[in-house]
C-alpha cells in the first residue's frame, strides 16, 4: 500500500487514490486504471457498437474482459438469440472470454472464477456490480458506451464518491439473515439515500457471516443508490479470495480519522425477517404483517441469494414437504459450480421432490424476460434485489422481496410466511 | 449553448424514484435492438400513452432521483430517440447520469414543482436558468460539471475519444 497524504481516508478513497497514481479525496475527478471489466446479455451489444464506433482494431487487455450471458439464458426469442450470437461472433473476433449459457450469473461467476481480488477496480455494465464490495474490491456498475471506453483504454474517469459508515451490531435471531438486514437498512436510508456514494458496511454481525452472505448485502447498495457498498478484507475474506484467485490481494482498511458524510448503527439482534412490498425495494416492512398475502409463485435464486448456502437454507425447510398446490416454486442456482455442489448435497433432489421446478445457472425469471413470467394479478415472492412494476414481465403483476428462508417457507403455506414457523429447520 | 426551437415540457405522472425498468422495459430491452422502436415503448408501464405524446424537442420533467436501478444504457438511449431536448429533474441517479451525457443526452437539475405538462420552456445552460414561458417563472439550474459539459459539447464520451484518443478533461 502508498501512503497517501495525511488526512484520513475511506475505502473509496485509497483504492482509487492506488489507482489513480495520485492522492484524492471525496468530490474529486480522476481518471482510474481498471482492473477487469464485463459485460451481460442486456448490456453487450451496446458495448459492441460503441465499441464499433471507436474503430479500434484490438481490446486494451484481452485477459481483463468478459462478457457473461446470463440474463436470457438460454435464448427465449430471436431478438435475444441475434444478441447472443453478436456477442459470441465479438468474443471470437477479439479473442476475449466468454461465460455462455450455462455457466451461471455473472455476480457470481466474476468473484467465483477469480477474475477479482481484494484492493481492485472494476467497471460491469451491470448496475449490481457493486456486489465485490463485499470482498473490498471497489466495484461499480456502469452503462454500456462507459463499459466500451473501458474497453478500449484500460481507464475510465470516476468522481470520489463520500462515505456513508454503517455499523450492524448483534447476532442474528434464528430465521434471519444477511438478506433481513440489507432489506432492514434499505427501509430506513431509502432508495434514493445513498446515491452517488460509497457505503461502507462494519459491526460484528457482518464479520459473523460468511463471505456469501455478506455479498448478498453488497449486493444491494444499488438499491439505496449507492456506488460501492465496501467491507474491510478480513481472515475470511483473504481465506476465500485465495482459494477462488490466484491474483494477489492488496486489501485496503479505512483510515481511523477517515471523514463519513453520514455514520450509522443498527443493533439487529431484535430483527424479525423483511420484506420489500410492490412496487419499490424501500417499501419494507416485518413479515409478520404480511401474513395475509397470497402468493402465486415463488423463486429462490439470483445475484442476491442464488449461492450455495441460500439453496441449503431453502431445502431445508423443504424437505419431505410439498409445495403449496396453487404455487409455482422456481429455483435457479447462482452458477454451474454451485449447482453441482447442490446435486452432490442432495439439494436438487430435494427442491424437484417438493414440486419445484430448477432451472440451469442463470438469472431466471428476475428479469422478466423468461422462465417464470407472471400473469395478471400474480403475486411473486422472490430472493431477488428488485420489485420495480413490471420487474418479472408483466406490469400488471405484484412482487415481494425476501430471505430464501421466508420465499421457501411461503411457498409451502400458499402465503407469505414467516420462516420462525419451521424453527427445527432452520 | 442556448437553444433556439421551442421546448415543451412533458412530465411524468408519477416524479419520483422513475427507475430505468420503467423508461424502457426489459421485456423490450432484450427484444429490440433499434432505438426508434424502443422509443415507441418508453414508460408504458407506468403511463401507456406517455410515448405517443412526446415531440421532438420536448424536455422531460420528473422529480428526485430519475433513473435508478437498472444500469441500461438502453433508456436514455430511447428518451434521446424519441426525441427529447434534455431531462429536468430534481436529482438523477449516477449509472443514468452518466449513461445519458456519455451518449450526449442533456440533464438539468432544477426544482421541477411548478413546470406542468405541456408548458413551452426556454433554457439557457450557460446562465443556469429554465424559464416556463406562460407562467413567466424562472428556476436556477444546477451547473452541469465541466466534464459532463465537455461530453456534451463533444456530442457524448465516445466522439470525444476519437477527437482526442482518450480523456481530455480540464481539471483532471
Amino acid at each position: 500500500m502508498i501512503g497517501w497524504g495525511k488526512m484520513g481516508k475511506t475505502i473509496a478513497e485509497k483504492i482509487l487514490s492506488n489507482h489513480a497514481g495520485r492522492d484524492l479525496k471525496a468530490g474529486e475527478i480522476a481518471i482510474c486504471d481498471v482492473d477487469f471489466c464485463f459485460g451481460q446479455d442486456g448490456t453487450s451489444s451496446i458495448i459492441i457498437d460503441s465499441f464499433n464506433k471507436l474503430g479500434l482494431k484490438k481490446v486494451f487487455d484481452r485477459s481483463k474482459f468478459y462478457m457473461v450471458i446470463d440474463h436470457s439464458a438460454p435464448s427465449p426469442n430471436i431478438g435475444v438469440s441475434e444478441i447472443h450470437k453478436k456477442m459470441r461472433n465479438f468474443a471470437k473476433t477479439y479473442d476475449v472470454g466468454m461465460y455462455d449459457i450455462g455457466c451461471g450469473v455473472c455476480h457470481q461467476l466474476i468473484p467465483q472464477k477469480g477474475h477479482v481480488t481484494c484492493g481492485d477496480v472494476v467497471l460491469g455494465a451491470d448496475s449490481h456490480t457493486c456486489t465485490y464490495g463485499a470482498i473490498n474490491v471497489f466495484s461499480t456498475g456502469v452503462g454500456s458506451t462507459d463499459l466500451a471506453i473501458t474497453l478500449a483504454s484500460g481507464k475510465n474517469w470516476f468522481r470520489v464518491p463520500e462515505t456513508i459508515k454503517v455499523t450492524v451490531s448483534g447476532k442474528l435471531p434464528k430465521g434471519v439473515y444477511s438478506k433481513d438486514v440489507i432489506l432492514h437498512i434499505i427501509k430506513q436510508i431509502g432508495s434514493n439515500g445513498a446515491t452517488y456514494k460509497s457505503v461502507e458496511f462494519y459491526g460484528d454481525t457482518v464479520t459473523a457471516m460468511s463471505v456469501d452472505a455478506r455479498l448478498t448485502i453488497s449486493n444491494m447498495a444499488v438499491e439505496m443508490g449507492a456506488k460501492v457498498g465496501l467491507m474491510e478484507a478480513d481472515d475470511k475474506v483473504l481465506k476465500w479470495v485465495k482459494e477462488h484467485s490466484s491474483k494477489e490481494p492488496k486489501s485496503v482498511k479505512a483510515d481511523p480519522d477517515a471523514r463519513y458524510v453520514a455514520v450509522k448503527s443498527y443493533d439487529v439482534s431484535n430483527l424479525v425477517p423483511q420484506v420489500a412490498k410492490p412496487h419499490a425495494v424501500d417499501n419494507v416492512s416485518d413479515v409478520t404483517q404480511l401474513l395475509d398475502v397470497k402468493i402465486d409463485q415463488a423463486f429462490v435464486g439470483t445475484c442476491t441469494n442464488g449461492r450455495l448456502e441460500d439453496l441449503e437454507v431453502a431445502a431445508n425447510i423443504l424437505k419431505g414437504k410439498s409445495v403449496h398446490p396453487d404455487v409455482k416454486f422456481v429455483i435457479a442456482p447462482a452458477s454451474k459450480e454451485i449447482y453441482l455442489q447442490a446435486v452432490k448435497k442432495g439439494l436438487v433432489g430435494t427442491f424437484v421432490k417438493s414440486g419445484c421446478t430448477v432451472l440451469g445457472p442463470g438469472c431466471g425469471p428476475c428479469v422478466g424476460t423468461h422462465n417464470g413470467v407472471l400473469a395478471d394479478g400474480e403475486v411473486a415472492i422472490s430472493t431477488a434485489n428488485r420489485n420495480f412494476k413490471g420487474r418479472m414481465g408483466n406490469p400488471n403483476s405484484f412482487i415481494y422481496l425476501a430471505s430464501p428462508a421466508t420465499v421457501a417457507a411461503s411457498a409451502l403455506k400458499g402465503r407469505i410466511a414467516d420462516p420462525r414457523e419451521f424453527k427445527k429447520r432452520l | 449553448m442556448k437553444s433556439r426551437k421551442k421546448h415543451y415540457a412533458r412530465r411524468l405522472k408519477t416524479t419520483d424514484n422513475i427507475n430505468t425498468d420503467y423508461v424502457i422495459s426489459g421485456r423490450y430491452k432484450f427484444k429490440i435492438q433499434d432505438p426508434k422502436e424502443l422509443a415507441k415503448h418508453i414508460f408504458e408501464d407506468i403511463d401507456p400513452d406517455f410515448a405517443a405524446r412526446v415531440q421532438e424537442g420536448d424536455i422531460l420533467v420528473a422529480g428526485e432521483n430519475f433513473g435508478c436501478g437498472s444500469s441500461r444504457e438502453q433508456a436514455p438511449q430511447a428518451l434521446k430517440s424519441a426525441g427529447f431536448y434534455a431531462v429536468a429533474a430534481k436529482s438523477f441517479a449516477r449509472i443514468f447520469y452518466r449513461n445519458a451525457f456519455n451518449i450526449g443526452l442533456m440533464l438539468v437539475e432544477c426544482n421541477t414543482d411548478f413546470i406542468d405538462d405541456g408548458n413551452e420552456l426556454e433554457i439557457d445552460v450557460e446562465k443556469g436558468k429554465i424559464r416556463d414561458v406562460g407562467k413567466g417563472l424562472i428556476f436556477d439550474v444546477k451547473p452541469i460539471p465541466p466534464t459532463m459539459k465537455k461530453l456534451l459539447d463533444d456530442g457524448g464520451v465516445v466522439e470525444h475519444f476519437k477527437k482526442y484518443g482518450g480523456f481530455k478533461f480540464e481539471q483532471v
